[in-house]
């Protein structure tokens, strides 16, 4: 077998596919067609790989809410904060590390002295918590399906071990509800969604149904190799052409169509399904993980009495805009002059996977929005 | 941050652990959330999770698919695509 990477990143297989999205686009004739990936993934490597620049100009495909970290509220910046404030060690992803609070980040307050620690895998903890057990650790619970079933394996874990000194303040999501809320509103016209990869091989291909059999819209899931998004749009525009919505999945090496039972399983034990407040997108109903009962001695804003309120956000980011798609990130009034990744005034600049940073890395809004910044 | 890459299995720990292998790096990882893993099983590890088996064969299918595009691409076309001109008369609806 050669080498995975290289099987989906074959140049003339590329200009194969490049060369069948212009023969659709054109087929499409006059119709114009709006598309959306929902997975910060797929907007880093659309970014990086410049396959914007091979979609016919009718078609348009625009990012949606697919970074877990955009989407979270500066009020949960904040309650990690007042909790660090309480003698809490915070553990984390280092991807919510510049997350603007509401007056500050986490890392702003840990360059003031605060407790904040960043894990690759929050197993790491177990290990953290165990080697210091007089202090109370808190995880940082940010994710969607693919970091919530890891989440739920630590919590169960923390349980099964009898860590008493480890918490978990969580600002899980799940994705299903965001695209309920996407797929209802009219100012989106979204025509079809190109499904996220490993928040699929969690919940599975067949969780799209509901959007390509209700909704009309044409569903393929892949991969986030070139090769895979470039198949998966052909995929997508062949189905929009024979007016035939159904949900396709092009990244069957991985997703199987009832996803991982077994990470359900462990996500269903760990947490409940709660109302969750999205930036951008307001409060969707159900699309937050709460810790369930049985565990919930392990919520930290229960553990430390602070629950996680609304923050305020700056009025002139519209990051929120930006995750529905309604403007690209050289649409915001900030974009590269003044937020930039180095000094982000939004969600979506901070992430790696954030458009406005994977626009800015990689964009050619680059040339024209500031001079000088190498890479 | 949903970003994985496919590892493969070379040892599993009795606590639900094991050890992982690309290229010569080894790491370790948690197996809980797979069913039945194994050693030689390519997984696609996650924040130090696998979350995941892939399918050596169905990987293999598409690769082959994408192999055939590309010679296709070569043997028809023998030259690079124009991707601004929109090619016409072209396509089928």
């Amino acid at each position: 077998m050669m080498r995975l990477v290289d099987g989906f990143r074959q140049p003339r297989a590329a200009k194969a596919l490049a060369q069948r999205l212009a023969e659709l686009g054109a087929a499409l004739g006059e119709r114009r067609v709006r598309l959306m990936e929902v997975c910060g993934s797929h907007t880093m490597a659309i970014a990086r790989h410049g396959l914007r620049d091979l979609l016919p100009p009718n078609v348009t495909l625009v990012s949606g809410p697919g970074c877990p970290v955009c989407v979270t509220d500066p009020g949960y910046v904040d309650a990690a904060l007042d909790l660090a404030e309480r003698g809490a060690r915070l553990a984390t992803f280092g991807d919510m590390l510049r997350v603007p609070g509401s007056d500050r980040s986490l890392e702003q307050a840990r360059a003031d002295g605060a407790s904040v620690r960043v894990f690759y895998s929050p197993a790491q903890v177990l290990e953290w918590a165990a080697a210091e057990p007089d202090q109370p650790w808190v995880v940082l619970a940010v994710g969607f399906e693919t970091t919530a079933a890891p989440l739920a394996a630590l919590a169960l874990e923390i349980r099964r071990r009898g860590l008493s000194n480890v918490s978990l303040l969580t600002a899980t999501k799940t994705v299903p509800p965001a695209l309920d809320a996407l797929v209802v509103d009219p100012a989106l016209a979204i025509d079809g969604f190109l499904c996220p990869a490993h928040v699929s091989a969690i919940i599975g291909a067949e969780a799209y149904r509901p959007y390509a059999e209700e909704h009309g819209r044409a569903c393929v899931v892949a991969g986030f190799e070139p090769l895979d998004i470039l198949d998966g749009t052909v995929a997508l525009l062949e189905q929009l052409l024979r007016g035939e919505p159904r949900v396709e999945n092009r990244y069957d090496r991985v997703v199987k169509p009832e996803g991982n039972r077994t990470a359900q399983r462990a996500i269903a034990r760990a947490f409940v399904p709660v109302d969750a407040p999205w930036r951008g997108l307001g409060v969707i109903p159900e699309s937050g993980l709460a810790l369930a009962p049985e565990l919930a001695d392990l919520d930290a804003a229960i553990r430390f009495e602070r629950p996680v309120t609304a923050g305020r956000v700056n009025p002139a980011c519209r990051c929120g805009d930006v995750l529905k798609g309604i403007i690209a990130p050289s649409g915001c009034a900030l974009f590269g002059k003044p937020c930039t990744p180095d000094r982000p005034f939004g969600p979506c600049m901070v992430s790696s996977e954030g458009s406005c940073a994977a626009a800015w890395r990689y964009g050619r809004a680059r040339a024209t929005a500031t001079t000088g910044r190498t890479e | 941050m949903c970003l994985a890459v496919p590892m493969t299995v070379v040892e599993i720990t009795p606590d639900g652990g094991g050890v992982v292998e690309l290229e010569g790096v080894r790491r370790s990882i948690r197996l809980d959330l797979l069913e039945a893993p194994g050693v030689g099983d390519i997984v696609i590890v996650h924040a130090g999770y696998a979350i995941e088996t892939l399918d050596a064969d169905e990987a293999e299918a598409r690769m082959a698919l994408f192999r055939q595009l590309a010679q296709t691409y070569e043997r028809e076309l023998g030259g690079p695509v124009d991707l601004v001109a929109r090619p016409r008369g072209e396509g089928g609806g």
